[in-house]
């Protein structure tokens, strides 16, 4: 070798070895201890660079939790759940300590032994108890073991156009409360012309099958039901096919809905911000968003109880704890969850930071999602809420005062799989005038079968 | 005679050769064989990233085939290749033949016929998905301004997976075509003159010259061009989902959902030990076919 070659070689080889060694200091250690005692936590959601507001709110509070907590060290992490990488970052050992996780996600979380089982430790940790039931069966296993604490939720109801409802001669203050009532009322709407339709839906990326597993709670049904340890399911009703008919006649018969069918749900909110869309199933989350991003404007928007009533999917998120965490990391973990999430000694401060920000208060999310019980302490929430609105309340009395008087249902077992299976029923129904709704719930209760492997 | 020098000064350049070839093979074999093996691994493993991924045979194997989608994805992947064929191949190597007889702004069109190629792949299907809306989408408006009757594109199950072909084609078609354009090229035009001279019009000299010259770059192309489409997922996965009704699910988008929506790997690495299969005959018949070129 000569000599440059042989110092090019020693050149690239060290280079290598720094870069290795790079690498091996970037990477964590996955151990949770500090200096001092202090217990290092590392924790996702923060909000990115582009959420300015969002990250400075996200990156305060940290700071004020560790001034109250110097014994607990927040390494914060950008992101909040994303399918395509969870798996890898599990498989590398970089998984968050606490990672945040939508409704949909812990049951195959739990099963695959990713999160901490933490009930032996919910004991001591205040105010957990007033969070509602349902919200915490989201983190539950079949013997009800707890994986994760649920921070905010929603339910689904029937979002409209306050503008178009007046333009059609309907009286905004009085929404459809029954499948008939929306066909008649999306009927009155399209008849308007140019370009507006009067219902739509989410037809795609499995959006379609979520948006019908609500509507067959609406009618009182479910979409599967405990069959020996597992499930079977359960939506192949007559209440279900009438709910179907009622929407193939507004696609139809009507002409109601348009003739684009393969939407996004993100689809259906730029025409609704457009202000050429009547109605769709959504929940109170869309309203900010439809103003922030989509040109709506809270004047314009209202929101109802889903039609029918006959119940309501409950989504929501949360956060999970690593099942590697340990008994230090997992105590620190709901220290930090609880004083970030399920404090109502700081409500009344975020209420006033969001108002102060103008972000919407008087809805039922962040800063004041609907997750306590009945009792001191959603009353409290209610009356901050009424005090410091500052959007037409108004506008969503209905849905608000259905709320309690409405069933709430989670996500089905192996929901993904199961909203995958139900678009099909939906996009068949919008998409094929001939559809053939009892063979389209038949194919798609047999696949829903396979998937919970029930005969 | 080699000298002890000479003999350290070529041992030199070997080991600088190997060192070179070396990190060449790590980088093979780190990104792409260590990936390959692994995945046949997981294929027959239950997936589990904590408690351990433990052996189940052939279970993942019975899994897709009992899937009703596995049969529907393959006839589906296979009809895009089939339909991309014909379309693939038609219009980019027609597209060569009328540049090649331009006399003028050859230049010109060789960039017009290559400028989506260079569009990102996400950035044409989305774009695509405007065009095909039936109400106020660009080919409905134009179809329908001229008197020809509209049609639902991808809202309807029997048209949405020739759209995505229709688009696919528009999106890629620079590349085939350029590459035709350069074959076409290198025919010597005293081939085109004898054939004048024996009064073969445009369609034989085409038959007769162009394409028995060009067979090898067709056959290439056609060979590249199934193992690409087969392994479709961009377009269905970007302008519909799979949908309406699972008319456009593929092989590439069934491996994706089983992998990233339901986190089942190792479903999704059996199916894609299958599509690995599939393509190993055709990219066999590809090797076989360049190095008979070669000999």
């Amino acid at each position: 070798m000569t000599r440059r070659a042989y110092r090019r070689t020693r050149r690239c080889l060290a280079t290598t070895a720094v870069l290795a060694l790079t690498l091996a200091a970037c990477s964590s250690d996955g151990e949770g201890g500090g200096e001092d005692g202090k217990v290092t936590l590392h924790i996702n959601g923060q909000p990115p660079n582009t959420d300015e507001r969002e990250l400075r709110v996200f990156l305060a509070e940290i700071e004020a939790f560790e001034a109250e907590h110097p014994d607990i060290d927040i390494v914060p992490h950008e992101g909040f759940m994303d399918p395509e990488t969870f798996n890898t970052r599990v498989a590398g050992g970089d998984l968050e300590d606490v990672f945040y996780v939508y409704f949909t996600d812990p049951a195959g979380i739990i099963e695959q032994g990713y999160a901490a089982d933490i009930t032996d430790y919910l004991a001591d940790v205040p105010h957990l108890d007033q969070i509602r039931p349902e919200l915490h069966e989201a983190f539950q296993d079949e013997e009800g073991r707890q994986y994760g604490i649920p921070t905010a939720n929603y339910s689904m109801g029937l979002l409209y156009n306050r503008d178009l409802f007046e333009q059609a001669g309907l009286d905004p203050n009085a929404p459809p409360t029954t499948w008939e009532e929306v066909r008649a009322a999306s009927a009155a709407i399209a008849e308007l012309g140019g370009g507006v339709t009067g219902y739509g839906e989410c037809a795609t990326e499995n959006t379609g099958g979520w948006h019908l597993t609500t509507e067959i709670y609406s009618v009182g049904g479910a979409v599967a039901e405990p069959e020996g340890d597992g499930w079977r399911a359960a939506f192949n009703t007559p209440e279900t096919v009438r709910l179907l008919e009622n929407l193939r006649a507004m696609r139809w018969e009507d002409n109601s809905m348009g003739s684009d069918q393969m939407r996004s749900c993100e689809d259906v909110m730029v025409q609704m911000g457009a202000g050429q869309l009547g109605m769709y199933v959504a929940a109170p989350d869309n309203l900010p968003t439809l103003v922030r991003q989509y040109d709506g404007t809270y004047e314009n928007l209202g929101l109802a109880p889903i039609p029918d009533q006959g119940g309501t999917l409950l989504g929501g998120e949360g956060y999970m704890i690593n099942a590697g965490a340990s008994e230090e990391e997992i105590e620190a973990a709901l220290t930090w969850l609880q004083w970030r999430f399920v404090n109502p000694d700081e409500i009344e401060r975020r209420i006033e930071e969001a108002a102060a920000d103008e972000l919407p208060v008087g809805l039922p999310m962040p800063p004041t999602p609907d997750i306590w019980v009945e009792g001191e302490i959603r009353d409290s929430v209610e009356a901050l809420k009424e005090q410091h609105a500052n959007v037409p309340v108004e506008h969503v009395r209905t849905f608000m005062e259905a709320a309690p008087t409405v069933e709430g249902h989670i996500e089905p077992p192996r929901a993904q799989e199961v909203y995958a299976i139900l678009d099909n029923v939906m996009q068949g129904v919008l998409t094929d005038e001939g559809a053939d709704i009892q063979g389209l719930l038949d194919r798609a209760e047999d696949d829903v079968n396979r998937v919970y492997g029930a005969s | 005679m080699i000298t002890p020098t000479g003999r350290r000064r070529r041992l030199g350049e070997h080991v600088t050769a190997y060192g070179f070839l070396c990190a060449a093979l790590v980088v093979f074999a780190v990104f792409a064989w260590y990936p390959a093996i692994r995945n046949v691994v997981l294929s027959f493993q239950e997936v589990n990233f904590v408690r351990g991924s433990s052996w189940v045979g052939l279970e993942n194997f019975s899994y897709i085939l009992d899937d009703p989608l596995f049969a529907k994805a393959w006839r589906n992947s296979a009809l895009f290749t089939l339909y991309a064929l014909l379309l693939g191949f038609g219009v980019p190597f027609v597209t060569a033949l009328l540049i090649n007889e331009f006399r003028h702004a050859r230049a010109y069109f060789r960039v017009l016929v290559y400028l989506p190629v260079m569009l990102p792949p996400v950035v044409v299907a989305l774009m695509w998905r405007w065009f095909y809306q039936p109400e106020g989408g660009l080919i409905n408006e134009v179809i329908g301004g001229v008197g020809l009757p509209t049609s639902e594109w991808t809202n309807s199950s029997s048209t949405a997976l020739i759209s995505l072909v229709i688009a696919s084609t528009w999106a890629n078609m620079g590349t085939a075509t350029l590459i035709y354009l350069a074959a076409l090229q290198t025919i010597p035009g005293e081939l085109y003159e004898a054939a004048e001279l024996e009064g073969a019009g445009i369609l034989r000299r085409i038959w007769h010259v162009t394409i028995p010259q060009t067979r090898f770059v067709i056959l290439m192309l056609l060979l590249l061009q199934v193992i690409a489409t087969m392994q479709v997922f961009t377009e269905p996965f970007v302008m519909t989902g799979g949908g309406p009704e699972d008319s456009t699910v593929t092989v590439m988008l069934l491996i994706y959902r089983y992998a990233f929506v339901y986190n089942n790997f190792g479903a999704a690495s059996a199916m894609s030990l299958l599509l690995l299969l599939v393509l190993a005959v055709f990219s066999a018949a590809y090797l076989r076919v360049t190095r008979s070129q070669q000999t």
